[in-house]
């Protein structure tokens, strides 16, 4: 589509002059925004800023990076080196030294100045280096950057000994890796079990049991106290745990959590609590400033406040909600839904929404520890809320359908707390009456069969 | 001119012949589990449901792809690429009508794509309840037309509908 866009209602701009519009930070949220902004303003001045010295590429491929299923060119976010270009979106490098809200501009480690109409504001996120005497030595790593993979590829081989720090989302997903690659693992975590923000004690225990049995050390309840260097001839590194008990390692990889990239913004104008603060329409507290992805605070849907949702298709749908904000065509972001999917050695979960359950709610519960399939159904009222599974992938996306959508499930409600596993039919059956308004009601005008029904409209 | 499958329930007698035909033609076996059209069985109310991927204009599995390798052909179809693939299966959650599915056994997601336009389930289909048409046709809509009829479907009020709509459920 390339309609012009409606006039913006921009008092200072006079004649036909161009917008200019800044993005800062090539992560999904960036190229999704820059590529956004060009299908709705073809003229328009579209920059984009990325911090590294890569082409945009996506932390998400990583770990695939280091098993070898892709080369550094399979990491990248688009294929055609000649995307940009063609897309004529200037794409440059350089950090942000601060940003003048007042006079519209951006100063660049590098020396430009680059003045600005609308900018966004999308530099992601860093990984926490939590405060461990000797982890500045060489061999520890984040695994963060294509340059971190390139470093961890560098330090594990086949065999090497490896330490995982943090056994969270991310942690487990480079233990995939790891593993994949070879690598003798011991995985540390302070929470009780693994991936306890993502999912609940039955769900990580299971996957806990699923490592030891692959060979993975799994220690809970256990800190690292400190990383020296390994024996001559031995190890690089030997690293102590709270336990009294230390690993030799060749490598020890920190995935600790990580914190909004936010602290060339201090004096800008733009507020930031743990990230940015946005509105509904992912505008920041200064004037023509948005911002996107996991820089940013974007609404919850599941709590409908806002809550930094650290995933790539948020970052994705931020960016382009933004974009067509920024180019005066409003949209009002009604929230994004949390979810995750991980694959832990062949043993794949996800969580969705509210997978703690709701205040006041019910749960339905399917658990075979044998066959490791777990899977959970927070129910508010007759809505889906929340799930959980594990050893269950089969049109698994539709969790997000009915909880996005909030389907009142009706009599279905009882036969899914009693039987989880019937989602898939339960999805079909009511789902497939149509809403006649809304959203996703249909676009031509088609003729309404009455029904009359119990369970129909919620009040 | 684009065409569609066009998927009317109403005709089919759940034989699962479009399940055989599309493992057989995607993936060299007969094994429905890994077909990418579902037959649904309401036994109940003698009723059968098949079930894939519409092909979204905006497909919410290719704008979470993190590699981009999801793309839309000529006939506005979302083909996965399988070189570019990585596996990660965000796709799969993301795609809110659960249509594309992990396979274990590559390593890579899989999703209906038409058969690059010769889809072998509506071949396959002995009724004429799957068949491939014209979009003019608006077969999507056929389809919610007939499902209204359904008497267990639901209404939806979720945080995702504008306030405007909410409760408008049934009416004409």
């Amino acid at each position: 589509m390339t309609a012009c866009r409606p006039a913006e209602p921009e008092p200072a701009s006079k004649g036909i002059a161009l917008m200019k519009y800044v993005v800062l930070g090539a992560g999904p949220a960036g190229v999704t925004a820059a590529e956004t902004l060009r299908s709705v303003d073809p003229n328009a001045s579209i920059t984009l800023i990325g911090g590294e010295p890569e082409p945009p590429y996506s932390r998400m491929a990583l770990p695939y990076l280091i098993y070898g299923k892709i080369g550094e060119d399979g990491t990248q976010l688009r294929q055609d080196p000649g995307h940009y270009d063609q897309q004529r979106i200037r794409y440059i490098m350089g950090r942000c030294g601060g940003i003048d809200s007042r006079s519209k501009q951006l100063f660049l480690s590098t020396g430009e100045t680059l003045p600005y109409d609308k900018l966004l504001i999308a530099t992601g996120a860093s990984p926490i280096r939590p405060p461990i005497p000797g982890s500045n030595l060489e061999g520890v790593e984040n695994c963060w950057t294509l340059e971190d993979a390139r470093n961890i590829l560098k330090y594990a081989d086949k065999g090497s000994p490896v330490v995982l720090v943090g056994a969270g989302f991310i942690g487990s997903i480079i233990l995939e890796a790891l593993y994949l690659r070879g690598c003798k693992i011991t995985v540390v975590e302070v929470a009780p079990r693994m991936v306890a923000r993502m999912m609940d004690e039955t769900a990580g225990g299971m996957l806990g049991r699923w490592c030891e049995a692959k060979g993975v050390q799994v220690l809970t309840n256990t800190r690292v106290t400190g990383i020296a260097k390994g024996a001559e001839g031995g190890a690089r590194l030997s690293v102590r745990f709270s336990n009294g008990l230390s690993e030799p390692a060749d490598l020890a990889v920190l995935a600790v959590g990580v914190r909004s990239n936010t602290g060339f913004l201090v004096g800008s104008g733009v507020a930031v609590n743990t990230g940015i603060v946005v509105d509904e329409y992912l505008q920041t507290t200064a004037k023509d400033i948005y911002a996107a992805g996991d820089c940013c605070e974007g609404i919850d849907l599941s709590t409908g406040k806002p809550d930094m949702l650290a995933i790539q298709p948020v970052a994705v749908e931020h960016g382009r909600i933004a974009a067509l904000n920024m180019a005066g065509r409003k949209h009002r972001h009604r929230g994004s839904l949390n979810m995750n999917v991980l694959d832990t050695m062949g043993l794949i979960s996800s969580s969705f929404g509210l997978w703690q359950g709701a205040q006041v709610g019910e749960t339905g519960k399917l658990i075979d520890e044998h066959a490791f399939k777990y899977m959970k159904l927070e129910f508010e009222g007759d809505k889906l809320v929340g799930a959980q599974c594990v050893g269950m992938t089969d049109h698994v996306g539709m969790l997000r359908g009915l909880i996005q959508t909030g389907f009142h499930m009706g009599e279905w409600k009882d036969k899914l707390l009693a039987a989880p596993e019937r989602l898939r039919e339960a999805y079909v059956s009511v789902s497939q009456r149509a809403p006649t308004t809304g959203p996703t009601a249909p676009h031509v005008k088609t003729p309404v069969v009455e029904v009359s029904h119990a369970g129909a409209s919620g009040h | 001119m684009l065409k569609a499958l066009v998927i009317d329930a109403g005709n089919c007698t759940g034989c699962k012949q479009c399940e055989m035909a599309c493992s057989l033609e995607n993936e060299g076996e007969f094994n429905a589990a890994k077909s990418r059209i579902r037959v649904f069985d309401f036994h109940t109310e003698a009723r059968f449901v098949p079930y894939t991927c519409t092909q979204c204009d905006e497909a919410w599995c290719q704008q979470a792809c993190p590699v981009n390798a999801i793309t839309t052909d000529s006939l506005g179809v979302k083909v996965v690429h399988d070189n570019l693939c990585v596996g990660c299966k965000v796709c799969t959650i993301a795609c809110p009508f659960g249509t594309v599915n992990y396979n274990a056994s590559t390593g890579k997601v899989i999703k209906c794509d038409l058969c690059g336009g010769k889809p072998a389930c509506a071949d396959a289909c002995p009724t004429g309840a799957i068949t491939y048409q014209d979009v003019e046709q608006g077969g999507f809509d056929k389809m919610k037309v007939w499902a209204t009829q359904s008497a267990n479907a639901a209404t939806y009020d979720g945080p995702n509908v504008p306030k405007g709509s909410q409760a408008s459920g049934t009416g004409h």
